[in-house]
């Protein structure tokens, strides 16, 4: 008779096959608690690390990252400030675009999709991703590095529909909202800005599919902005209003929540009080080894060596592995180009010394910035872009 | 898990060809999960009373060691940022039981 951990092994190793509902992880985060259960629970999401039931926070396994750069709908970390409709009909949505413009716009949507069609691989990543592995640690989320996703959205661009409602001179930002309301009335409604030079960039989209087929609920259907190389804050879910504004936008999420210091790395001391501070804006480069898990022990051979790398706002020019903690670094070897947005695959092979070690990945983007060693704090427990670790024994 | 519309049926080509479909709906996971008495400690009745409808439990059981005046900013927080209906008169009980539940977990913090 197979053993519980026998059977655990067994079903771990089918292809797809479904977590159990009692299996856990251990996201490693310092002090703890670290232990969360992976949930299938979710309608159209399995393997998910539960953060939160209500509003649902869902986490995606690092080790799903390892099966390729573009992350499946049903493995996509799902995050909600607020509680948000369940049941959604198509045929009485619409999206109005108002404000600072010379045609307030209802859009149905077969309207909407009927503007140029456009594509983009994208990540999608939280401003808080990571949150849980600050030192000192944060109150929020605590997020391991799963808070992170990479899709290929269909939609249309912000800007097509914007000029459709004729933005007036004089407009400075443009407004998101979705359809998910606060439980009490008088608490803020979630709603972010851009500023209207970004938002008709073309690049920023309206989406409705995601890898080919419509967003999932839990991911913002109908629609959802998609704000390549800036934090998922701004990608606004079941965006159902798009308001221009002739003046900077003062809600409280732009002007009170996802606030970064104004340093060069968004990072300050703990600690630190009174100290001016900025919306959090663009990402910044990562790499993550995904193909070893943490505390693994592997024999003492030639040990291929792989995971996923971002540049953040702008393409993943070099990734470096390290066998040794840091000490000597090799150019892994990049996989395929999917965009300056998307996730890239990279894979090296390292030549083990036997004992206890730690393995990293450093990644350089295509405007030059480099991952630092070090870590930056704040009290948000955003921005997090150091070189990673995953600690290994060879034997 | 119950989904009324299953996602197969809402393939992209049959949205595009229709321009329209069928109202989408999904379940949500219920969570019963409840705050407990910390043993020989404070009772979990004002944070139950006070802190569940918002939230999950969860969102406050995953949390690091915090500091007291950590706990109370969250507390303070949810009824002035978000307006949640915690009665003041709650806070004492509910900022004890915080600080009893995350006793242990890893240094205490500085401050």
């Amino acid at each position: 008779m197979l053993s519980r951990r026998h059977l655990l092994a067994a079903v771990a190793a089918l292809p797809g096959a479904r977590a159990l509902a009692q299996d856990t992880v251990d996201l490693g985060l310092p002090g703890g608690p670290s232990k969360r259960r992976l949930t299938d629970d979710f309608p159209g999401k399995r393997g998910m690390i539960l953060q939160r039931n209500t509003p649902a926070l869902l986490e995606t396994p690092l080790t799903a990252f390892n099966d390729g750069i573009i992350t499946p709908n049903d493995r996509f970390f799902v995050r909600w400030h607020w509680p948000f409709p369940t049941e959604i009909d198509p045929a009485r949505f619409r999206l109005r675009v108002d404000g600072h413009v010379a045609r307030p716009l209802d859009l149905t949507l077969a309207a909407l999709k009927r503007l140029p069609p456009v594509e983009i691989t994208a990540i999608n990543q939280c401003s808080g991703n990571s949150r849980g592995l600050f030192a000192p640690r944060i109150a929020g989320a605590q997020w391991a590095h799963g808070a992170m996703g990479n899709a290929r959205w269909t939609g249309v661009r912000l800007r097509d529909v914007l000029d459709r409602a004729g933005v007036r001179a004089g407009a400075v930002q443009v407004r998101f909202s979705g359809l998910d309301a606060p439980v009490m009335d008088d608490a803020p409604d979630f709603q972010k800005s851009l500023a209207v030079d970004h938002a008709r960039d073309g690049e920023v989209m309206i989406a409705w599919a995601m890898n080919g087929e419509p967003l999932p609920i839990l991911n913002g259907f109908p629609l959802r902005l998609v704000v390549p190389g800036w934090f998922s804050t701004y990608w606004v879910k079941m965006l159902d209003r798009i308001e221009v504004l002739d003046k900077p936008d003062d809600n409280y999420w732009m002007a009170k929540a996802y606030l970064v210091p104004d340093t060069p790395d968004g990072g300050i001391p703990p600690g630190t009080k009174d100290f001016p501070k900025r919306p959090i804006s663009t990402m910044v480069p990562r790499a993550f080894i995904t193909s070893i898990a943490e505390g693994a022990r592997l024999p003492v051979a030639p040990t291929p060596v792989g995971g996923i790398a971002m540049g953040g706002d702008s393409g993943v020019a070099r990734v470096e592995v390290s066998g040794d903690g840091g000490t000597t670094w090799a150019a892994a070897k990049l996989g395929p180009d999917a965009g300056k947005y998307s996730f890239r695959r990279f894979d090296a092979v390292i030549a083990p010394a036997r004992g206890p070690t730690t393995l990293m990945a450093r990644c350089t983007n295509s405007a030059g910035t480099v991952q630092p060693m070090t870590g930056i704090w704040n009290p948000g427990g955003y921005l997090r872009g150091q070189v990673e670790t995953t600690n290994v024994t060879f034997v | 898990m119950r989904i009324l519309v299953p996602a197969a049926v809402l393939g992209l080509s049959l949205l595009s060809v229709a321009g329209l479909s069928a109202p989408v709906a999904i379940a949500l996971p219920d969570d019963p999960t409840e705050f407990v008495d910390v043993p020989g400690g404070p009772a979990a009745e004002a944070i139950n009373n006070n802190c569940r409808a918002c939230h999950s439990a969860s969102m406050v059981l995953t949390q690091p060691r915090l500091t007291r005046s950590e706990w109370t900013a969250e507390v303070v927080k949810m009824r002035h940022v978000y307006k949640a209906p915690v009665d003041p008169a709650d806070d004492a009980a509910i900022i004890d039981w915080l600080m009893a539940m995350s006793e242990g977990r890893g240094p205490a913090p500085a401050g």
